[in-house]
């Protein structure tokens, strides 16, 4: 069985830019490792020489004609933005004065 | 009064009586559906059977008007700045949306228990789950607030409700209908279809929805047929397979009869039943949910608290946008799926597990390939057990991805599948069956299920909340 400790756990959490209370750390380990121990039934499939399958349906690249259109316009595309300087999406400052 | 405001006003009292019971509407728009009813007051455009009736559509589907949740805080204000292509062509037959429906979060779960706003009852009975994740749509068609609804399907969120609610519900082929404006959970998975009272009704609203968009590049330009006009249309020689991987141990004895005396209708009907094979179907679940938890995790890292979407108070940093505002933003299930998808495209786990799992989704698909050059449809029952209670299967998130176990091949496979009510159990719970097609076979599917809606009468039956 795949056992995920809990320094995994946290690593998968800093991934997915999720911050988990302690609790929330502990009850996703065990979910998830009874998930990943039933997933590993697939190692039973012989997959070798099997091509993987993204999509089912056989889609190719679709190009279309390069002409300008309408486009959403800057008031729409901010409108649902939870801090704003229009026309910009406004943010906490990303570098600090120290690694500035 | 024009037709369409008679409907609609009485779409609202019912949503108005009903609804406090059910909730399955995550917002009613009774001002905008009325005066939308009021300036189609033109005549009946008699191509569009859909004009001026009253529809639902799931609050994962972007809409103009009002709010598009995706029953989640983190989109507990969103306000969509454009509509989704189903909806324009909904309003372009003349449909007016009454209302959006309730959904788990994100279209991640079997019961709407996952709903950020509120669970949503079974109006056939309230201790009982409506299913998932289009569990709205489904209550609201069941107890008659309206006949018609659209929902999505990952991995069975339309069949499934529809089969616990007693209604009729569609996945079409995957990119028969434009994604455009649903909010995406498993890109590869995902599709946008019908839910209704009856096939007849399925196939009116499938053919509004269907079609090509330039705006979804995985939408196909193939033809639409008229899908209505086909129902009546004798069948010819029908095949239906039946795979004995879908009769399992699990499934519920009442379940099992009521599915087995449905193949003995058809076979009135003149259908030649024959056993196929589907042998894969065992590494389904696993399959489906390494794909969809991996696509959910790329997906989902759109919500990042800047340009949409929830964002936390005084974050200590930038990575504090992100991680505290999906911390506080997404419900439990969704960082749970989440936290797997990344896990299993996380490097070093990413050909053990993601890659692992799209081989096998090569051979679910073959099999599939196989057993339909021995029929033209694939018959089970769309669940292995009715709806279950409340709180049944909460605290295992394992033994609830189990009660999808038929409905997830056929969106690995990109394949067709519907589900109509074929009986009840003793104690007065809705029994669903499946037919699974071949890509852009819907017609068959369609016809099959009207056919066997003229001889029998399971879908006229309605939960005593309606009378």
């Amino acid at each position: 069985m795949t056992q995920i400790d809990e320094q995994q756990v946290r690593h998968i959490a800093h991934l997915s830019r999720l911050d988990l209370s302690d609790e929330e750390i502990a009850q996703y380990g065990r979910q998830l490792g009874e998930v990943l121990a039933y997933v590993e039934q697939l190692n039973e499939v012989d997959t070798e020489g099997v091509e993987p399958t993204a999509h089912a349906m056989p889609v190719s690249n679709v190009f279309r004609e390069d002409v300008p259109a309408e486009s959403l316009g800057v008031e729409k595309a901010l409108q649902n933005a939870p801090d704003k300087a229009t026309p910009y999406f406004k943010v906490p400052k990303v570098l600090d004065q120290q690694s500035a | 009064m024009s037709q369409a405001i008679e409907n609609v006003a009485s779409a609202l009292t019912r949503i108005d009586q009903i609804d406090p019971r059910v909730r399955a509407m995550a917002a009613i728009w009774s001002d905008r559906a009325t005066s939308r009813a009021e300036t189609l007051s033109a005549p009946r455009d008699a191509k569009s059977p859909l004009w001026g009736m009253p529809v639902a559509v799931k609050d994962n589907i972007c809409t103009l008007d009002g709010k598009t949740t995706c029953a989640s805080r983190i989109l507990e204000d969103f306000q969509s700045p454009y509509a989704a292509d189903v909806v324009e062509r909904l309003e372009r037959a003349g449909a007016i949306i009454v209302g959006k429906t309730n959904l788990d979060e994100f279209a991640m779960g079997s019961t709407t228990e996952n709903s950020g706003l509120f669970p949503t009852l079974n109006p056939w009975n309230p201790e009982y789950v409506p299913g998932g994740s289009s569990g709205g749509s489904a209550a609201a068609v069941a107890s008659r607030m309206v006949e018609f609804a659209l929902g999505s399907d990952t991995g069975g969120s339309i069949r499934q409700p529809a089969s616990f609610c007693g209604v009729c519900g569609l996945k079409p082929t995957y990119g028969r209908v434009s994604r455009y404006g649903l909010v995406a959970f498993a890109s590869s998975l995902d599709q946008i279809g019908p839910l209704a009272t009856n096939a007849w009704q399925l196939a009116v609203l499938l053919g509004v929805i269907a079609g090509h968009d330039s705006r979804d590049s995985t939408c196909f330009d193939t033809p639409v047929p008229d899908y209505v006009s086909m129902l009546n249309e004798p069948m010819g020689r029908l095949r239906i397979g039946v795979a004995a991987e879908y009769f399992g141990d699990g499934v519920h004895p009442e379940t099992r009869k009521a599915v087995e005396s449905a193949i003995e209708t058809l076979k009135k009907l003149g259908a030649e039943v024959s056993e196929v094979r589907l042998p894969h179907t065992k590494y389904v679940i696993a399959c489906y949910y390494l794909i969809c938890t991996a696509e959910a995790s790329s997906n989902l890292a759109r919500f990042d608290g800047v340009r949409y979407g929830h964002r936390t108070e005084s974050p200590k940093d930038y990575f504090e946008v992100y991680s505290k505002s999906r911390a506080e933003g997404f419900g439990a299930e969704v960082k749970r799926r989440i936290m797997l998808g990344t896990f299993a495209l996380s490097s070093g786990y990413y050909d053990q597990y993601y890659n692992k799992a799209l081989r096998v989704r090569t051979l679910i698909r073959q099999d599939f390939d196989r057993a339909f050059e021995q029929c033209d449809a694939i018959l089970s029952p769309t669940t292995p057990t009715p709806a279950f209670k409340f709180g049944e299967k909460s605290h295992s998130p394992l033994e609830m991805y189990l009660t999808d176990i038929y409905n997830c091949a056929a969106n690995l496979a990109g394949i067709p599948a519907l589900s109509i009510p074929c009986g009840h159990t003793s104690d007065g719970m809705p029994i669903g069956l499946q037919l699974m097609g071949k890509h852009f076979d819907e017609a068959k599917l369609l016809q099959i299920a009207h056919q066997f809606q003229q001889v029998t009468d399971f879908h006229k039956k309605r939960p005593a909340i309606c009378a």
